[in-house]
């Protein structure tokens, strides 16, 4: 009898072992993707200056404790994938009504300037983050990322990479109604 | 021209560890910048595919080298500077996995895989060498022939 369960013990390891090239092989798993460790934990301490050129305050600590939710875009003029999101983070400040902060990450004001000059600036509030020192506080992997952030200033949600219609609607959105 | 090749043999052995940490990086107190070094190849470059800082040349590495270098001179422990990138990176950002709960099987799994291992030989190996009999012993007249023959063999 012994002997007989020992024979789809072969089985059994190759079952384990194509369950885990089927989870590591599948296309919707990005490996590049660093878990976040802030996730449920409070804002890192965050006082940016404001864009040069803009007329609008920097980011203070007091910005994020605002008694609804806030989303923080990090963003930069030479990221491409920022400039493909953008219309959709004006969506969420204009259509959709949230607080949307946009962090400057390791950019040249005036470039960055041209840049909101050129497609818009949905943002309540930019602050410059030129040295990137902000960015590694809040375990920045690159831009563009976005957090979402409840009304008591503690971190909920975090996308990496640029955000489309699909994350939108399907993930950000449903998600800034449980905080609401 | 040995001058030369040892020469060329020092520079090729110094220059790849060198590379990525710029100058303007490095920290006037030796011991201080040699801390930073051994710190900087622990930890992970976190744009980077199981790099450590001390080797990449991307932005975000540099620009962690000299948070590192900046924590040091300000007075923290190798342990401070460790704990302040995993409390913004995680676990992730070692470049080895702290030994805890969650990571036993990462370090023990392969130990305890080959124990297992062992001893299923050993077992099986126990086994056969229960399973093979003895051969008979030879009847009289097979030890008669086998005298006779080996007697010959000497004779001849």
């Amino acid at each position: 009898m012994r002997q007989r369960l020992l024979v789809y013990l072969p089985l059994l390891a190759f079952m384990v072992l194509a369950g885990y090239f089927l989870w590591g092989l599948n296309p919707d798993r990005n490996p590049s993707i660093v878990p976040s460790v802030l996730i449920d934990k409070p804002v890192p301490e965050t006082s940016l200056p404001a864009l040069a050129g803009l007329l609008q305050p920097g980011i203070e600590p007091a910005s994020f404790t605002i008694g609804e939710p806030v989303v923080v875009n990090f963003f930069a003029s030479w990221c491409i994938p920022c400039r493909a999101e953008h219309p959709l983070i004006a969506r969420l400040a204009e259509q959709e009504g949230l607080t949307v902060y946009g962090v400057n990450y390791k950019d040249k004001p005036d470039a960055a300037f041209a840049w909101l000059e050129d497609l818009g600036n949905p943002y309540h509030a930019v602050g410059a983050d030129g040295s990137g020192r902000t960015g590694i506080d809040w375990g920045l992997t690159g831009v563009p990322e976005t957090f979402i952030i409840d009304g008591e200033g503690v971190i909920r949600y975090r996308h990496v990479g640029p955000i489309d219609t699909t994350i939108l609607e399907e993930r950000i959105l449903p998600f800034v109604e449980t905080l609401r | 021209m040995r001058t030369l090749f040892a020469a060329l043999a020092c520079w090729l052995l110094v220059v790849p560890a060198a590379l990525a940490v710029q100058p303007d990086e490095i920290l006037a107190d030796p011991a201080l910048e040699e801390r930073a070094r051994d710190l900087s190849k622990e930890l992970r470059c976190v744009v980077c595919q199981n790099e450590a800082i001390d080797t990449s040349n991307a932005g975000m590495a540099r620009d962690m080298r000299v948070l590192l270098r900046e924590r040091l001179v300000a007075g923290d422990s190798d342990d401070d500077v460790r704990d302040f990138f995993v409390a913004r990176y995680g676990d992730y950002v070692l470049m080895n996995p702290p030994i805890k709960a969650s990571t036993y099987v990462l370090w023990f799994g392969p130990a305890v895989v080959l124990l297992l291992a062992a001893a299923f030989v050993w077992r099986a190996a126990r086994r056969r060498k229960a399973t093979v009999t003895p051969a008979a012993a030879l009847s009289s007249e097979e030890q008669a022939r086998l005298d006779r023959l080996l007697s010959d063999r000497d004779g001849t």
